[in-house]
């Protein structure tokens, strides 16, 4: 059901923005979900720039990943909007409410923020129970039980976190951070130190439940799989600067920077001359995007995701000849190299069923699937 | 004195991000560097008094024969007992961690708390036995059998440690057993051993009680003769000079020979207990000799005690009551453990939360105290107090207390470093961002998770004071006796009757909880590795 949830919200990204029946047991009453507003947020350590002038704008109940590689800044971005680092300058709004921009600051505390580290960071001196219930009044605690069942960790209250396993333990961090009915939640790479086996699970359950609680939420990832599988936006982060923000869907298919769209899936990056509407390379010929580069001519840069090399047994008009130079299998796909005859090309990327099979130095015969996505020449 | 266990069980950082903030550290760090220079300040002193008796005085002092005769009679004492220490404490760790030696568990106990027994108690209950037991056999067979536990602490913790996988794929790549033992056991146990042995000379450096039981001569009974009997200042300070010289060589060989540490740990949850080794039919043999080494080692001294109490000779010399005199020392090793842990406090916090050279620099430099010996603090202590201060806490309370915070400061930074690794920062976050206030924060979570570790760093200093001699007898305040000056002053006057229960009750007091420490420290890795 959850694999069903995933697929329909790629589609429909922003479909939680105002939705969200609190159905089986949502944080309840009194929360208040926010948006964040972060602009121009500049932070170094020393000598060395983390964050260089940083904007983002998260729109209330949305799931927005911030995706970089590792030392990107991201979760020195994530840290400030928590409140545990002061940057040099910029501003942090919630909700409306300013809480950092250099003359104001609201400490940790008083933000109302979730905060879901790495690893959990559970208290290890304290229950499942009396985590989850840590940051709520004395009186309030029994208000915050259901919490332990809506994560799914129903009859595990008197446990301690290192009788937990590790999905378990993120669990529990996560339902610690929503009982304190937080107006945004954060989520520091919380995934990354589960085996591969349990993150696909896990993770759509911590999407599921924060959909379920229509919070807003960040997550920081340097998986671009977590970021397209479960965020609705997607703010890419590179050496301290966001270099793109889209819905995971365009974000893939018609990036609006080329260093993005490198960041996330795997591309071949080809030159080409844009000809009546079309851009012709040395694998062939393919309709283009955006549509106002149409009717311009001269060289370009296209970018061409795997899956539109199509690969085909038999020659044919129209289909370029490559060879196979290397196959990774994995599964339910694999990706294929292939090169072409031509010199000074790199080999390029195809992706196939898992179920058909190629032997190296095969040759083979391409077409390609538009539209492919250009950057003319200025 | 559990300081090996300690020195093993220094942690971990698990997931502690080290905070990159420079401001806020400011000081903290200030703190840290008034504690450094106050443990440095006894090393100023020895310099200060150096320069007050004149250059060319104290060389010549130094270039006598009879500073040659001291070296080679400390030198020839601390390679050998150094070398069966290693022997001792190596073979018997690897029985214990190793193979099926039947009882284990018992075993590792009991041949840990010969240590909890002062060196000077062991002296004294083999000497009272046999004049044979004297000079520099009686020396090496006392000292070796009061401090090999020493190396069996860090080498049985790392053994513990290691992976086993290592010593399966040896013999899975045709290493026999002893070879598999030489190469692969002993390689892992390297870096234990070595700290193991430093920390051996270094009390074989220090000690003076039991060389002085036996008649041995080494600089510490010379310097203690020189400067308490003799008030020859010159003299002492100049045999201080060349003794701290010889415990930095020793701290710093130990460094180089460690090197860098290259034991490459495999993620905890993958580790399997090892097969233990069949002894087979050496089973009793070995077996026959840890009985052995434990009746000599710790039967022996406790017997020898009860023998003498019980039939000993009682009221023969008047001196204070073992209630007066067991008050006495747990106030001031509860004082001294109060200090030393406060002290050890700024320094351990710098060391795990933040990162710089700096920071690490002023943390080695706090372990230069571990080579001065405790004779040397008190006597420079005192005499800068006499000389430059009108006899401020001359012979007073407090400065025994701070001799004793700085003598056993090394220790109780093992224990602060321990337990403020078992509350990383980010944990404090967490409880922030779910609206706690700052002392909310401490009292819910920092508390908890930090109180168990200081408190074994109070106790670990508090165990320590209880059986040290050396300094009491220097600073110890006029009318005042500790149980080990009491036992010390009977012992000297022959009335072994009278000292027996003295040395009962400081053994009593130091081996239970040496054991319950110990327990304490070999969980620490394996609750931070869980959490």
């Amino acid at each position: 059901m959850s694999d069903r949830d995933a697929l329909v919200e790629l589609d429909q990204p922003g479909r939680r923005a105002g939705s969200g029946p609190l159905g089986v047991g949502g944080t309840g009453a009194g929360h208040q979900s926010a948006g964040v507003h972060v602009s121009g947020v500049v932070k170094s350590f020393g000598t060395h720039p983390a964050l260089r002038g940083v904007d983002l704008d998260i729109p209330v109940g949305s799931f927005t990943a911030i995706l970089g590689p590792s030392g990107s800044g991201k979760t020195t971005l994530l840290r400030i909007v928590a409140g545990f680092e002061r940057m040099d300058a910029g501003s942090v709004v919630v909700g409306g409410q300013v809480m950092d921009d250099g003359r104001r600051f609201v400490r940790p505390q008083r933000r109302g923020i979730g905060y879901v580290p790495q690893e959990g960071a559970l208290f290890p001196h304290l229950t499942v129970a009396d985590n989850v219930s840590f940051g709520v009044p004395r009186r309030k605690r029994s208000e915050v039980a259901h919490l332990v069942d809506l994560v799914g960790l129903g009859g595990l209250e008197r446990r301690y976190p290192h009788q937990l396993s590790g999905g378990q333990q993120q669990r529990v961090a996560l339902a610690r951070a929503l009982a304190i009915k937080p107006k945004v939640v954060l989520l520091d790479e919380p995934f990354s130190s589960l085996d591969a086996s349990l993150r696909d699970g896990v993770r759509r359950d911590v999407a599921h439940i924060l959909s379920e609680a229509n919070a807003t939420t960040i997550l920081v990832t340097h998986d671009q799989d977590e970021a397209l599988g479960v965020a609705d936006q997607i703010a890419v982060l590179k050496e301290g600067s966001i270099v793109a923000t889209a819905d995971p869907r365009s974000l893939y298919a018609e990036p609006s920077d080329l260093a993005a769209a490198l960041l996330i899936g795997d591309a071949n990056v080809l030159t080409a001359e844009i000809h009546n509407g079309h851009a012709h390379c040395v694998l062939g010929k393919v309709e283009i995007t955006p549509p106002g580069v149409r009717s311009s001519h001269g060289s370009a840069q296209l970018l061409l995701r795997p899956e539109q090399v199509v690969l085909h047994a038999e020659a044919a008009e129209g289909r370029v000849k490559a060879t196979v130079v290397e196959m990774q299998y994995h599964g339910h796909d694999a990706l294929v190299r292939i090169g072409v005859d031509a010199p000074g090309h790199p080999a390029f990327s195809a992706r196939i069923p898992g179920d058909v099979a190629l032997s190296e130095g095969q040759p083979i015969w391409v077409t390609l699937r538009g539209p492919g996505r250009v950057w003319t020449d200025r | 004195m559990t300081v090996a266990a300690a020195e093993v069980a220094s942690p971990r950082t698990f997931h502690s991000r080290r905070r990159r903030g420079r401001a806020r550290s400011t000081g903290l760090f200030l703190v840290s560097l008034l504690v450094a220079l106050v443990l440095l300040l006894p090393l100023a002193f020895l310099l200060v008094e150096a320069q007050g008796a004149g250059v060319h005085t104290v060389a010549s002092l130094i270039d006598r024969p009879l500073t040659l005769h001291l070296l080679w009679n400390t030198v020839r004492l601390a390679v050998v007992v150094t070398a069966l220490c290693a022997v001792l404490g190596t073979g018997t760790a690897w029985l214990v961690e190793r193979t099926d030696l039947p009882g284990r568990r018992v075993w590792a106990v009991l041949l840990v708390v010969p240590l909890a027994i002062p060196d000077f108690v062991v002296s004294f209950s083999w000497s009272s036995l046999s004049t044979a037991v004297t000079g520099y056999w009686g020396a090496v067979l006392v000292m070796t059998l009061s401090v090999y536990p020493l190396v069996y602490l860090p080498v049985a913790a790392s053994l513990r440690n290691a992976d086993p996988a290592q010593e399966e794929v040896a013999h899975g790549l045709g290493a026999g057993r002893l070879r598999t033992f030489w190469r692969i056991t002993v390689g892992q146990a390297r870096v234990a051993i070595l700290g193991g042995c430093l920390l051996v000379v270094l009390v074989l450096l220090a000690e003076y009680g039991a060389f002085e039981i036996l008649g041995y001569q080494t600089f510490t009974t010379e310097i203690f003769t020189e400067s308490e009997q003799a008030f020859n200042v010159a003299a002492a300070c100049a045999l201080s000079l060349v003794l701290v010289a010889l415990g930095l060589v020793v701290l710093a060989g130990e460094t180089l020979a460690r090197g860098r540490g290259r034991t490459t740990r495999v993620d905890r949850m993958a580790q399997h207990r090892a097969d233990p080794l069949r002894l087979g039919r050496w089973t009793a043999v070995v077996l026959l000799a840890l009985l052995a080494l434990v009746l000599l080692a710790l039967g022996l001294p406790v017997a020898s005690s009860i023998y003498w109490w019980v039939a000993g000779p009682q009221q023969v010399l008047d001196g204070v009551s073992i209630l007066s005199a067991a008050g006495y020392t747990a106030l001031f090793g509860a004082c001294a453990g109060a200090v030393a842990t406060l002290m050890a406090l700024p320094v351990g916090i710098l060391a795990i939360r933040y990162d710089g050279r700096l920071r690490r620099m002023l943390e080695r430099s706090t372990y230069l105290v571990l080579a001065i010996p405790g004779l040397i603090i008190a006597l420079a202590l005192a005499y800068f107090s006499e000389q430059y201060a009108g006899g401020l806490w001359y012979q007073t309370a407090p400065m025994l207390i701070l001799a004793y915070a700085i003598m056993f400061f090394p220790l109780a930074l093992v224990g602060v470093r321990a337990s403020v690794a078992q509350a990383p920062v980010g944990l404090e976050h967490v409880a922030q961002s779910l609206g706690q206030g700052r002392l909310a924060v401490l009292w819910r979570v920092t508390r908890p998770l930090v109180g168990p570790g200081l408190a074994a760093a109070f106790c670990l200093v508090f165990l320590s004071v209880v059986t040290e001699l050396t300094a009491t007898l220097i600073l110890v305040p006029i009318n005042v006796q500790t149980l080990a000056t009491q036992f010390w002053s009977y012992q000297q006057n022959l009335a072994y009757g009278q000292a027996a229960p003295f040395a009962l009750l400081m053994i009593a007091i130091a081996a239970v909880p040496s054991y319950v420490l110990g327990r304490f420290f070999d969980r620490l890795p394996t609750r931070a590795a869980a959490s």
